[in-house]
């Protein structure tokens, strides 16, 4: 059992629905976002989506690739988003904490290094945006070995045929992709997700989380309604952009989770 | 050897996309089942007589293929060694190889029922060879280019939006040639039901890398009968410039199990290839990574983040190279050099003056390293470049080079 799968178990005994939250580490720069990251759980953070930042992030709207241009330029590194969990975890235990990013930064460190590391420092799982199951050798298999969860996206084109090849390695729960397109794009709707949800929990146990175009509390709440929980980022990320003190970003994130738990 | 497969150097890529341990297909799950359907309708077209009679229809036609093997003379003479002789792509329809590949492509698009087509483009050669044969064909085309580039190639830019192309131009990242590829793989990825993506170079997931290659692979197949009948043998030497590589993987391909033949490849090694990264050298100043769908050589930092390449050619102006020319490096087989801005421009005005031909600054890297080597080669020695494009866009950018003041009109 990882953090994932007691917080799954957790909110299934409490009748409630997972908020998962994405912020970029590193953004704007170490500290803010560290203390940001540590007020996560009270504002009612289930899960913590970590992003890590990436020069060529192919997959993202502009908000998230702001977000981790100034990460970068702030000086932030694979190794100081390690510390910064580490960080994390001296006072918190409980809430699991999911990489998400692209696979070079963690190729370049080479992944069995990479791999012990971010066990050692309490990350629970990893989302890798450019390892399809047709990847799998690169890093979900050694990742599961190690005791990682590999959370893998599931989207609108995984047809029936493929279903299953995307579902075989995956663990923890799976992350469907409401929209064709980039992080940050057109809004989700409850109405095209939830049979698009119910394919896909017909073939796995596993929890299914629906992200991309989750931007308000209402939409929160929509979402997680037919799903086993909801993930938002880029309107997260957008008032970290704004420059917001904490204790706004803090209390956004709340209005959300109190948003997917009404759910 | 040439048959002996166990032997072959022309077998690859194996069925997970890979050159050795280079390639493969490193995308998201958005676009992995359209990644699978192009590499099946690609394997049948491979097969299928109708699709090569209609690109060799084209070729001959439209693109005005064969192009000529020429003996430069003036040029041999000049520097005195080895013979020089030029596969001149540049007299192709829109002036360079781009086009080989881009008429594959659209056939393939338009076999799947694909009704809208995106590309990226550095010095616009390739943006202007999807726009034409889109014009062609009737479909929508978008282009996505650096603002950068936008800048320093206008001609193509105003080339493009009069055959009909929308041309975006992209700021995100630092606005270069691979910000361009980001942008054009997002709007593929938000577009993926009546989207082709139309890859211009030997780069991004497979099948990309071994189709542009068998595409382009026409340049090496009719060099290889054109020198056969000029001077009856196989040449000594071939060069080619490199950006992602595709007019060099297309004149070497056909030559790669003839192992007498001496391969070699051009890098921009733009300020010189040197701790500052002032260059675009992958190979020669990268290691490995994984970037836009393949594993290959890249310019990264020690974090494994992307650095921006530099070099005078906005069309060598990438950090990355084609999965297939990093695995014929590291086995060997092909050799890879760099060449800097100033070298290029010296045989820049050389080729103007001994041939003239304006070659494009991509070629005029293969003709530099040419101009070092022929001098000390015997005079039977036969040396193969590709003159894999014309220089009208680059004249502009020469200028300013040269100190030259050109009244555009602007």
């Amino acid at each position: 059992m990882t953090r994932i799968d007691d917080t799954f178990a957790r909110l299934k005994v409490e009748g409630k629905k997972a908020f998962v939250s994405y912020v970029m580490a590193g953004d704007p720069n170490y500290e803010k976002s560290l203390e940001i990251v540590k007020g996560l759980p009270a504002a009612g953070v289930d899960i913590i989506e970590l992003g890590l930042p990436f020069t060529d992030p192919m997959a993202d709207g502009s908000t998230i690739q702001l977000a981790g241009q100034r990460a970068l330029e702030a000086g932030q590194t694979l190794e100081k988003t390690l510390e910064m969990v580490r960080s994390f975890r001296e006072t918190d235990d409980t809430t699991p904490i999911v990489m998400m990013g692209y696979y070079n930064p963690i190729y370049s460190r080479g992944v069995d290094k990479f791999l012990q590391d971010a066990k050692d420092v309490g990350i629970d799982g990893l989302i890798i945006v450019d390892l399809p199951p047709e990847e799998d050798e690169e890093l979900c298999i050694p990742a599961q070995k190690a005791g990682l969860n590999f959370i893998r996206l599931a989207t609108p084109t995984t047809d029936e045929k493929r279903l299953p090849t995307v579902l075989r390695n995956t663990s923890g729960f799976v992350y469907y992709v409401s929209i064709t397109g980039i992080t940050g794009a057109a809004e989700a709707q409850a109405a095209d997700v939830a049979p698009e949800v119910a394919r896909i929990k017909s073939d796995t146990d596993l929890p299914v989380i629906v992200g991309f175009g989750v931007k308000t509390p209402e939409t929160a709440e929509a979402i997680a309604g037919v799903a086993d929980g909801t993930v938002v980022g880029s309107a997260i990320v957008q008032k970290i952009a704004d420059d917001a003190p904490v204790a706004d970003v803090l209390s956004f994130v709340k209005s959300l989770a109190e948003g997917a738990h009404r759910a | 050897m040439a048959n002996d497969l166990f032997n072959s150097f022309m077998t690859g890529p194996d069925e997970t996309g890979r050159f050795g341990k280079f390639g493969g297909r490193f995308v998201s799950e958005t676009l992995m089942p359209l990644i699978l359907s192009l590499e099946d309708e690609y394997e049948k077209a491979k097969t299928d007589d109708s699709f090569w009679a209609e690109m060799n229809d084209l070729w001959t036609n439209y693109v005005g293929r064969p192009s000529p093997m020429y003996f430069a003379e003036r040029l041999t003479a000049h520097l005195g060694g080895a013979q020089i002789y030029m596969k001149r792509d540049e007299l192709n329809h829109t002036g360079a190889h781009k086009i080989n590949n881009v008429l594959g492509q659209i056939i393939l698009a338009r076999r799947m029922g694909k009704t809208r087509i995106i590309a990226e483009t550095g010095a616009g050669q390739h943006g202007v060879a999807t726009a034409t044969v889109c014009a062609k064909f009737g479909l929508k085309c978008v282009v996505y280019m650096g603002a950068h580039d936008v800048e320093r190639q206008a001609p193509n830019v105003f080339r493009m939006r009069l055959l009909g192309a929308e041309v975006i131009p992209v700021t995100s990242g630092r606005g270069t040639l691979k910000d361009a590829m980001n942008d054009a793989l997002r709007d593929w990825v938000t577009n993926v039901r009546d989207t082709f993506y139309c890859i211009g170079t030997v780069a991004g997931p497979h099948p990309y890398p071994a189709m542009v290659r068998d595409f382009q692979a026409i340049i090496g197949k009719e060099a290889k009968a054109q020198l056969e009948e000029q001077i009856g043998r196989l040449p000594d030497t071939l060069i080619a410039a490199i950006g992602g590589g595709s007019n060099a993987m297309g004149l070497f391909f056909p030559f790669l199990d003839d192992k007498e033949v001496e391969i070699i490849g051009v890098e921009a090694g733009g300020k010189g290839v040197n701790a500052k990264m002032e260059h675009c050298a992958s190979l020669t100043g990268g290691r490995p990574g994984v970037l836009h769908g393949n594993r290959t050589y890249l310019l990264q930092d020690d974090d494994g983040q992307i650095l921006e390449g530099f070099s005078i050619s906005a069309g060598l102006d990438y950090p990355g190279i084609g999965p297939e020319h990093a695995w014929l490096h590291e086995i060997g087989r092909a050799k890879y050099v760099a060449i800097t801005d100033a070298e290029a421009l010296e045989a820049f005005q050389l080729c103007c003056e001994q041939e003239g031909i304006i070659p494009a600054l991509e070629p005029s890297h293969a003709l530099a390293h040419v101009m070092k080597i022929a001098p000390d080669l015997p005079k039977d020695h036969v040396i193969c470049m590709n003159m894999c494009g014309r220089g009208d866009k680059d004249i502009f950018t020469v200028a300013k080079a040269l100190g030259f003041e050109m009244n555009t009109g602007a």
